[in-house]
């Protein structure tokens, strides 16, 4: 017996369909970590777009160098930004010594702060975390508050104590590749750690909550594809499913595979000459997606 | 008994986190990463260690580092203690449940550390990682740092990026039971010629112990300031027979430590 009532809402769609939802100037979250399970796919088809003055909130890794890389960043918000295997971004790097993009450090502490307030809905969290540091000089939108209380609790010191209130981020958007998702938006990371993706999708906005997966299996099948406490993406948190096998090359994307080292070290020497960035730049993000999978594929054969 | 750099620096590291007890032992780097274990595996049978990534593991074999794809996703190998992604570091971090020993491409004489960016930070000559956690390990945790290259142009005058702070940043906060730095400790610089610390009278960097073969002389010249030099400097502890055996047939059986840090 079937029960008659609206049908669920599909989420389904593409990398072209989420960029159009996205608008110049905007602030962007971007999942993963370092050059591990980044949003590839979505991330070449807005290098692609003539979206541009984006702010880039993210743990920092190919992502950000490619975007920079392309011109689409106006301000970096972030911890740090590595490759991993390559410990500097090449391209990220090159825009922060050019002096092309501005500069917004944290520490991944109150990064995690920042998120977690958006999701919250309250306008800071306090931390220890910056207090010394160069960090309230080299980000002026940290500031420090002082505790309304006599002491501030389990050791029973810090009377009035001063500490640093990390805003909330103001997101527009926020993009993640995980492995395993159904049409609806739940979804699950089978690798060793989901990193910030399920408070960076719960700070953004409703409406502009894009994940891309490896591959979209029925709901009923979620559970079978790994472990029930991997499902820690819920389609209350999720706008828009892309499904994009492959999305995360050339980043890890454990256990579906490991990081294109080859690919990313020819990445990283693209960032040696403006030739250099032109010429990756027409082999490798000016063609659509299934040609994109389609030749690294190849290239690794 | 024949002993190698890399092993005399990775029993000065393993004394770092003597006498710290039921805490994550987080040195980072590989040769770091043998001394964590080593303390482990002989004097601090109670720290825990990550495997790298995102599990904590007892048995003291090192695993590679995380340039080897695939190899810290595996489990092959691990008894695994615990799950412990990126996240739940800050739950060790903020509750002072860790020592951390970071990298610094900058240090001075107070031990502030910079491993953001090298020249005005504003537009910098050169952009490193970013801040990173060292603020937060620092204002939070006991930490050291592991300087494998001791030169004038690492330990520096003063630093370009406060990222780590150091004893006077910490003055300045408090350092008594009340202050904004109670929680502050910057323990032990060690670096491939030597160990350092900041117990003196200002708690300026003092030299602690040459490593064998290393003389006074040599530590000033690679030192861009003044360093605390008592009168009996003495040589920095040589690892037992039991300990080299750990080193070699248990801990790092490979050999990496000599590739990351050959022979003077």
């Amino acid at each position: 017996m079937t029960t008659a009532g609206p049908a669920p809402s599909g989420k389904l769609t593409t990398e072209e369909e989420v960029v159009a939802e996205l608008a110049s100037g905007m602030t962007i979250a971007i999942g993963g970590w370092g050059s591990r399970r980044k949003p590839m796919s979505l991330v070449r088809a807005i290098a692609r777009s003539d979206l541009d003055d984006l702010t880039i909130v993210t743990h920092g890794g190919a992502d950000l160098g490619l975007l920079c890389a392309a011109g689409k960043v106006r301000r970096a918000i972030y911890a740090f930004v590595t490759l991993d295997s390559i410990p500097l971004e090449p391209h990220f790097r090159k825009a922060r010594e050019n002096g092309t993009i501005e500069d917004e450090p944290l520490d991944e502490g109150l990064f995690h702060l920042g998120l977690q307030a958006a999701a919250w809905r309250v306008p800071f969290l306090p931390s220890r975390v910056g207090l010394g540091s160069d960090l309230l000089r080299d980000n002026p939108r940290l500031t420090t508050i002082r505790s309304p209380f006599p002491a501030d609790g389990p050791d029973g010191a810090g009377e009035g104590e001063e500490l640093v209130a990390m805003p909330a981020f103001r997101l527009d958007a926020a993009l993640c590749h995980l492995n395993r998702a159904d049409a609806r938006g739940n979804a699950m990371y089978l690798g060793p750690d989901l990193y910030w993706d399920d408070l960076m999708l719960q700070a953004a906005p409703t409406g502009r909550r894009f994940i891309s997966t490896e591959r979209v299996v029925p709901t009923e099948d979620l559970v079978s594809e790994g472990c029930f406490h991997q499902l820690r993406i819920s389609r209350m948190m999720v706008d828009g499913v892309v499904p994009a096998p492959g999305g995360a090359h050339f980043t890890s994307c454990q256990p579906d595979y490991g990081r294109d080292e080859a690919f990313q070290q020819q990445y990283a020497r693209s960032a040696g000459s403006p030739e250099a960035w032109a010429e990756f730049r027409a082999a490798w993000i000016d063609i659509p997606e299934p040609e994109y999978q389609r030749k690294r594929l190849e290239a690794a054969a | 008994m024949k002993v190698s750099r890399a092993e005399v620096c990775i029993v000065a590291v393993a004394e770092c986190f003597r006498g710290d007890g039921e805490i994550l032992a987080n040195p980072i780097g590989a040769i770091p990463m043998m001394g964590g274990r080593l303390a482990r595996a002989t004097f601090e049978p109670d720290l825990c260690c990550t495997d790298g990534e995102a599990l904590l593991v007892a048995g003291e074999r090192l695993f590679a580092g995380p340039e080897t794809a695939g190899g810290l996703t595996s489990l092959e190998g691990k008894v695994v203690e615990y799950w412990n992604p990126y996240r739940s570091m800050f739950d060790w971090v903020w509750s002072g449940r860790r020592h951390i020993m970071m990298g610094a491409s900058q240090i001075d004489r107070y031990g502030n550390q910079n491993l953001a960016a090298i020249g005005d930070y504003a537009r910098p000559k050169v952009q490193l990682l970013g801040y990173r956690g060292a603020p937060g390990n620092t204002i939070n945790d006991t930490t050291s740092y592991w300087v494998p290259n001791h030169s004038p142009r690492v330990f520096v005058e003063q630093v370009d990026t406060v990222c780590g702070i150091g004893w006077d940043r910490a003055a300045e906060l408090g350092l008594g039971p009340d202050g904004g730095a109670r929680f502050f400790e910057v323990r032990r610089v060690v670096s491939n010629l030597g160990v350092f610390d900041f117990e003196s009278p200002d708690h300026r960097m003092r030299l602690r112990s040459l490593h064998p073969g290393v003389t006074v002389d040599q530590v000033v010249e690679a030192t861009g300031f003044e360093l605390v030099i008592p009168d009996e400097v003495p040589e920095t502890r040589r690892p037992t027979a039991d300990e080299l055996e750990l080193i070699g047939e248990v801990i790092d059986p490979d050999g990496t430590r000599t590739r990351e840090l050959p022979d003077p």
